[in-house]
Order: structure tokens, then sequence, then C-alpha cells
């Protein structure tokens, strides 16, 4: 009876090192504290109508950036401690054990790679992608708002063993079998990361598809194809590979979840499972991904520079031809990732010889962004800081990259920490930095006011000298043959003066962090100074520079005609439209599921079933999604912009 | 979908842009079913010494489940004339038939599983028959979602006038019963028709 009720959730599994303790305090604290804050303020109402029913793609996205922002902090905590540990475990255990150190860098790179940079970059789509296309909306408002509470209720599944207790896989962040098997780990801890993934996958996967479809059915008119501006069109390109990727993680991810609950065998080491399947389908998913953290970030490149070099991009179609062709090739590289796997030389040389293709199209936009700079009128705001930091890690970690797609190159730095730092820098140095730089350039648009340049310039140069000194003793360590995931070394290796330096790195980075916090609360404070009231700050190129800082719900009034690539170059124009807009109908009930499944409480995962269906049924006699908002409303909110 | 009148409200451009999500949608399932057919080829010698394919699949069982099915798609088009006609009681009537089709599909998939769970051959035996079940498995619980979903959508056509929203609704459903008898055809060929002959 207990276990019908409770599965594998006894009392042993409540908190009980200091570690989770702690955070479980810190987040029943900040529970209360908000809970306080809003019966207070009376803003339980605000909160629910406002914002979290909400189906404005703006609303949304807000609330994408924030959920990300708080993920990054979990994920930067986890990364000052696995950094910490390693640089006082020489000849010593540090303070960490063996296995709570697996846990935490499985979880620094689930949550980096899945709420942060993904969430960032959700959360500045909803934003600029429907104002670029001259779209009033996304096609399928209430999906965006399923996909944001599918993903956060990812994001809370894989903090939740702070309070429910457990532990968190010590797999690494992609649950490599059989490692994650029942056989050689029995606990829930893969559980909760592998219904984590399948929650954000999920996630992922509807509002792929949602800005897909956006994208190609809700573009003004006169806007081809060719005539889309290149964030939109790199969007565009990672759209397409979530929609073709994302469903093979569902699928992989499952099939682990299938062995360990049902007892299958598909990728177990007895009755005959294959953990190469593995490994292949993960990294069939794997490498797109990683090329749906930097494509974004190509595209607000694209946009930046050509904003602050006052100059149009040299070759507009060979850009979208290069992200095109990064996208086709990102199929055919996964196995890359696993050379060592012995497929065999032919095999191997396939793989290496594609991933070294891919070096063209990203030097057609490297030479693209360089030549768009040259005997341009460049304006060395803040998100310029950020690109051309960007250009030159980029050439860095590419150059990393083109050594490692050798196979026998490949073959000495395998697992080291030069992958590591290769990675780093890629991950960081294109996908961070495109965030810091996007974010940075459409702040004005999503909340009226600039931010603090001087601020975000001393931030950079923290982020970009820590970055040099915290990674390149990582490449050097990785030469020095250190593998990449240990606790602890023996300090014969001579390794503990780089990983101290490293920390050093770490904590410039952190001193950078800090920046961006004080620099988010200088600007908010001092926001009256920076007002943007033309909603075009920059002197941008693209459409969504021809609405309000910050736009109305309906983004324009009258959509602006299309002209070219940067159709606001040509022309502002302001009048009146009918609107449209979309009530929500709340259904993030159905996210409670992936608790359930972790503990496998079965009763609970039938009410949760049958409590979607419920959702679902009762969703489709709705038809009433949309109302008509009057002409002289639309005047009205116009009229307001210019009293302001 | 035919407009009717060549009459496009801003009500049909919407519809039309969902049956364009709900493609983009199949697709993304047929990735996942690609995923488990993929594993399937890789895993389906992988018997480790448990029964292999020929000694467990009944042939004549699983042509009356294809043939079962490929009828039950034929009948649902016939539904979706229906609708396009406005004509509510055969739609009705048709689309009931493709629900007894597809139910007694089912009910064929289910007796063969529990047949297959008889004869010690689980899914927990081996890695082929982990594969095997996920695969037509899977399969199995989308017939089950496609049925729930006809049960609505009969009802919607008995309650609801045959407006926009019901037809593109509609449209969607008989959308996804061809996606799972395409899909049906490649495990025909792949599952049983290349287990049976190798």
């Amino acid at each position: 009876m207990k276990d019908f009720f409770f599965g594998k959730l006894t009392a042993d599994a409540l908190p009980h090192f200091w570690y989770t303790i702690g955070g479980t305090l810190f987040i029943i604290f900040m529970l209360i504290a908000m809970s306080i804050y809003l019966t207070k303020t009376h803003r339980w109402g605000w909160l629910w109508n406002d914002w979290l029913t909400s189906t404005d793609p703006k609303r949304i996205g807000t609330m994408y950036m924030i959920f990300a922002s708080v993920m990054f902090f979990r994920g930067m905590l986890d990364a000052g401690m696995i950094w910490v540990q390693q640089a006082i475990a020489s000849d010593s255990q540090g303070y960490l054990t063996a296995d709570h150190f697996q846990q935490i860098f499985t979880s620094h790179g689930d949550i980096m790679v899945f709420f942060v940079t993904m969430g960032f970059f959700f959360g500045l789509m909803n934003w600029i992608v429907p104002l670029q296309i001259g779209a009033r909306d996304l096609a399928f408002p209430f999906v965006n708002s399923l996909g944001l509470w599918l993903t956060i209720a990812g994001g809370i599944l894989i903090n939740l063993f702070f309070i429910i207790g457990g532990d968190f896989a010590n797999t690494g962040w992609l649950a490599l079998a059989p490692f994650s098997e029942l056989q050689f780990n029995p606990s829930v801890g893969v559980d909760y990361l592998i219904w984590s993934l399948q929650l954000s996958g999920l996630g992922s996967l509807l509002a792929g598809i949602n800005f897909l479809v956006t994208i190609i059915k809700k573009r003004a008119p006169g806007m081809t194809l060719m005539k889309m501006p290149l964030f939109t069109w790199n969007s565009l390109c990672a759209m397409v590979l979530i929609i073709s990727a994302f469903p093979v993680l569902t699928a992989a991810t499952l099939l682990l979840w299938l062995d360990r609950a049902l007892g299958m065998h598909f990728f177990t080491t007895d009755f005959a499972g294959n953990q190469m399947m593995y490994w292949n389908l993960i990294w069939m998913w794997g490498h797109p991904e990683v090329y749906i953290l930097v494509i974004p970030a190509f595209g607000m490149f694209s946009e930046i520079v050509t904003t602050f070099s006052q100059k149009k991009i040299p070759s507009y179609a060979s850009m979208v031809w290069a992200a095109i062709s990064i996208t086709t090739l990102s199929y055919l590289v996964w196995l890359h990732h696993f050379y060592v796997m012995g497929a065999g030389p032919d095999v191997n040389s396939f793989f290496g010889m594609v991933t070294l293709v891919i070096a063209i199209p990203s030097g057609v936009m490297v030479f693209n962004w360089i030549l768009t700079m040259y005997k341009g009128k460049i304006n060395l705001a803040s998100p310029m800081y950020w690109f051309i930091g960007f250009l030159i890690l980029f050439m860095i970690g590419g150059m990393g990259g083109i050594f490692m797609a050798s196979p026998p190159a490949d073959f000495q730095v395998h697992n080291s920490l030069f992958l590591v730092a290769h990675f780093h820098t890629m991950i960081v140095g294109v996908a961070l930095f495109g965030i810091f730089a996007g974010s940075t350039y459409w702040f004005p648009k999503i909340f009226g006011f600039k931010l603090n340049e001087r601020l975000d310039k001393q931030a950079f140069w923290f982020w970009f000298v820590g970055f040099f000194v915290a990674f390149i003793p990582l490449y050097l360590l990785g030469f020095m043959g250190a593998p990449r995931r240990i606790d602890h070394y023996a300090s014969s290796t001579g390794w503990q003066p780089l990983y101290i330096t490293s920390l050093i790195g770490f904590i410039l980075i952190l001193c950078g962090v800090a920046t961006q916090v004080y620099l988010v609360i200088e600007s908010i404070m001092q926001r009256k100074n920076n007002l943007d009231p033309t909603g075009d700050p920059w002197n941008g190129r693209t459409l969504e520079w021809a609405s309000h800082s910050p736009p109305p719900f309906y983004n324009f009034a009258v959509i602006p005609p299309i002209t070219s690539y940067e159709p606001f170059w040509d022309l502002k124009k302001k009048g009146w439209q009918r609107d449209k807009n979309y009530k929500d109908i709340e259904c993030f009930k159905n996210t409670g599921m992936g608790i359930y499944m972790v503990w496998q409480i079965i009763w609970l995962i039938a009410a949760g079933l049958i409590g979607v269906i419920a959702c679902i049924i009762i969703l489709s006699f709705d038809d009433e999604m949309e109302y008509e908002l009057p002409a002289a409303e639309v005047a009205k909110i116009e009229k307001s912009y210019q009293r302001g | 979908m035919h407009a009717e009148a060549g009459e496009l409200s801003e009500a049909h451009l919407i519809s039309d842009t969902k049956i364009f999500g709900f493609w983009v949608y199949l697709m993304t399932d047929l990735v996942i079913f690609s995923a488990l057919f993929a594993c399937f080829i890789v895993l389906h010698g992988n018997t480790y010494g448990g029964p292999t394919a020929k000694e467990l699949y009944y042939f004549p069982s699983v042509l009356a489940e294809t043939l079962i099915l490929l009828t039950s798609t034929f009948t649902c088009s016939l539904g979706m004339i229906a609708v396009h006609r406005q004509v509510k009681k055969w739609a009705i009537i048709w689309f009931f038939l493709t629900f007894l089709l597809g139910a007694s599909f089912l009910y064929i998939e289910i007796s063969e599983f529990i047949e297959f769970v008889g004869k010690g051959a689980s899914w927990q035996r081996s890695a082929f028959l982990s594969s095997f079940f996920t695969l037509v498995g899977t399969h199995g619980l989308h017939i089950t979602f496609g049925l729930l979903w006809m049960v609505v959508m009969m009802f919607r056509i008995a309650l609801r006038p045959l407006g926009e929203h019901s037809v593109s609704r509609i449209f969607r459903m008989a959308l996804f019963w061809h996606f799972l008898d395409f899909v049906w055809i490649f495990i025909f060929t792949v599952v049983y028709g290349i287990g049976y002959l190798l």
C-alpha cells in the first residue's frame, strides 16, 4: 500500500546533506518572501492574470528571460563549486564527495544548455521575431504559453530534489548509457534528469513548431523569404533544427527510461542491448543542439554589426546560404563526438571531412561581419564590444574545433579538458556573448530605456579577460593529459597551478556577473535619464525599430510596407488597424506529470494523464480564443505613446 | 482542403495555419518513429537466445490488422467527404465505422501482445523484443489517442455546426489517422515483412 502511494519516495530521500538542506531552506525562504510581497501589494491577481496565464509573446518572452536568468545563477553556482573543488583537490578529496561532484557537473551542463541558453533565445525570439516580420502575434499563442510552462516545469524538476530529496543524476549531462542504466545507477537521479529533459524538450519542440509556422505563415505582406532580416533567418534555421532533432532526444531518453522503468534492454549490458545505439541517438540530437545554441547568436550579431557600422552586410544572400548550409551539415557530423567508439577509419574520415566542411560557411559569416565593419561608420556601443569579443573567441574556438575534427588529433584530446575548453569557448563566446549583446541591443525595445553603457562595457572586460584566464589553462591542461570531470588528482601531475589560475579567471567572470546585476539595477533606477521615446535608439535598420519602445501588444498599428530585408531603413509610418488578441486557457496542469513519473507513483501518473486529456478535450470545444480590438481603442493607445 | 466558394475569411486563414502547424507536428512524430525504426533495425537480430521474429509472428493476424487499418483510412476519407458536404449523419456513420475498425485493430494487436508475453516473449526477454514492443506499442498508443480524438470529434459533429473551426479540427484528426496508417505500412514492411523473411 505504501508502495502504491509513494513509489520509491521514502523518508530517506528527504534532504539530509548540507547542500540539499541549504538549497531547500533557500528555496522555501524565497517562496515565503515572494508570497509576503505579493500579498502586501495585492498582486496575486496581477501576477496570475497579466503574467502567468498570458499568451502575449512579449510577456512570455520576458518570463522566459527571467526564468533563464534565475537558472543562470544556479548554473554559475554549480560552475563555481566545480572550479573550487578542482583548484583544491590536489592529493586530497577537496570539499566534495566524488558522487556529489558528478551531480554538480551534470546539472551544470543540463541547466546551462536547456534552460539558460535556450531560455534566453526563446525569450528574445518571442520579443523580436514577430516584430521583425511585422506580425501581430505568433501563430499559436496558446502553444507558446504551454511551451514556456513545460520548460519551466523541466527547470523546476531539475531543482526539485533539493526539496523532496533523492539525488540528481551523476552521469554527465547526456546520461550516457550504460552508466545511466538501473544496474549502475539505481537511484532516482537519472529519472529526474530524463523527465526534466523530456519536459523541457517538449517545450522547446512546441516553441520550435510555433516559430517555424509563424515565420513561414505570418510574415507581413511583401516580405518574401529573401527579404527576411538575418536574425529571423537564423532563428528559422534553428527552429528547423529543433523540429528535426528534438524528437530524437525524446525517443532516446524515453528508451532509456523504458530500460529503467519497465526492464527493457535497449542499452543494457546484458540481454543483447546495444549501448552505442544510445550514443548515436543522443548525439544525433546533440550535435544539431549545439547549432541550435549558436545559430540564433549568429543572427543577432548580424543585426548588431550592420546597425553599429551603419552599413549593409556585404552579401546578404551568402549569409542566408551559410546559415542554411550550417543547418544541413550539422545533421551529418554527430559521430565526431565519439571517434574513439571504433567505427573504423572509413566512417571516421567521412564524419571528419563533413565536420571540416562546416568551417566554410562559418568562414563566410566571419568574413561578412568583418567586411561590414570595413569602411563602416562604426559606433562602438556596448553591443559592439560583445560582438568583437565574440569574433575573437569564435576564431579561437573554431580553430580548436577544426583541430579536433581530425580523428587522429581527436584521439589525443578526447574527453580531456581541451574539449571542455573548446566547447566553452563556443557556448560562452558565441551563445552567451550573443545573449548579452542581443539583450543589450534590444533592451530599449523591450523595456523602453537603455542600459548603462559604461557599466556594460566594464562587465564585458571582466567577462572577456576572465574568460581567457579561466579557459586558456584548460586548453593547456588538456594537452597535459588532464581528463574532464575529475574530482581530484595527484600533485605530481603539476596541474594545480593551472587549475588555480583557472579559478582566478572564474572569479573575474563572477565580477562580470556582479557588474551585470548592478548594471540592471542601476539602469532601472536611472531609467528616466535613458528613456527611448523614439522607439529607435540605435538608428536601426529592421522592422522592430519601427514600433514604439516598448511596443504595444499589437506591435504595429499599421504594418509598414516591406521593400527590402532592411525595411525600416527606408520608412516609418504609423496609423491604425483592426487587431486581434488571444485569451488564455490555463493548461499547465499537465506539467506535474514529470514529478509523478520521477517517483513512479502509479496513481499520480494515471490522475495526471486523465487531467491532461480532460484539459485537451475541454480546450477542443473552445473556439472563442480570439477577440477583436475596436479601432477607437487602438487610436487611444497610440495617442498615449505621443503623450508619454 | 477546399475553400468554399472562394471566400477566405480570417477564421479560415487561422485554421489553415493550424493545419500547417499540425503537419509540422506530424513530421516531428515521424522523426520519433524513425528513431524507433532505427533501433528495431539495429536490434532485430539481438534475441539473446530468446524467441526470434520467425518463431513469434503469426502472419494472417498481421495481414488482418493491415487490411483493417487500410479500410479504416478509406472510411475516414469518406467521413471527411461527408463533413465537407455538411452531411452530419453520414459523417458520424463513417467515423463510427472508422472507430470500430480502429478498435478491432487495437484488439488484435493487444491479443498478439498478450500471446507473446504468455509465450515468455515479453519486452524483458531480449533487446529485439524490447524494440519490437516499443515500436509497435508506440504506434498502438497513437491509435488509442486517435480513437479517443475520434470520439470527441463525433460528439462535436453531433453537437456543433460544421463551421470553419469544426472542419479544421476534424480535418486534422483525419490527417492524424492517415499518418498512423502510413506509419503502419512501414511497420508491416520492416517489422513484420523483413522479420518474417529473414
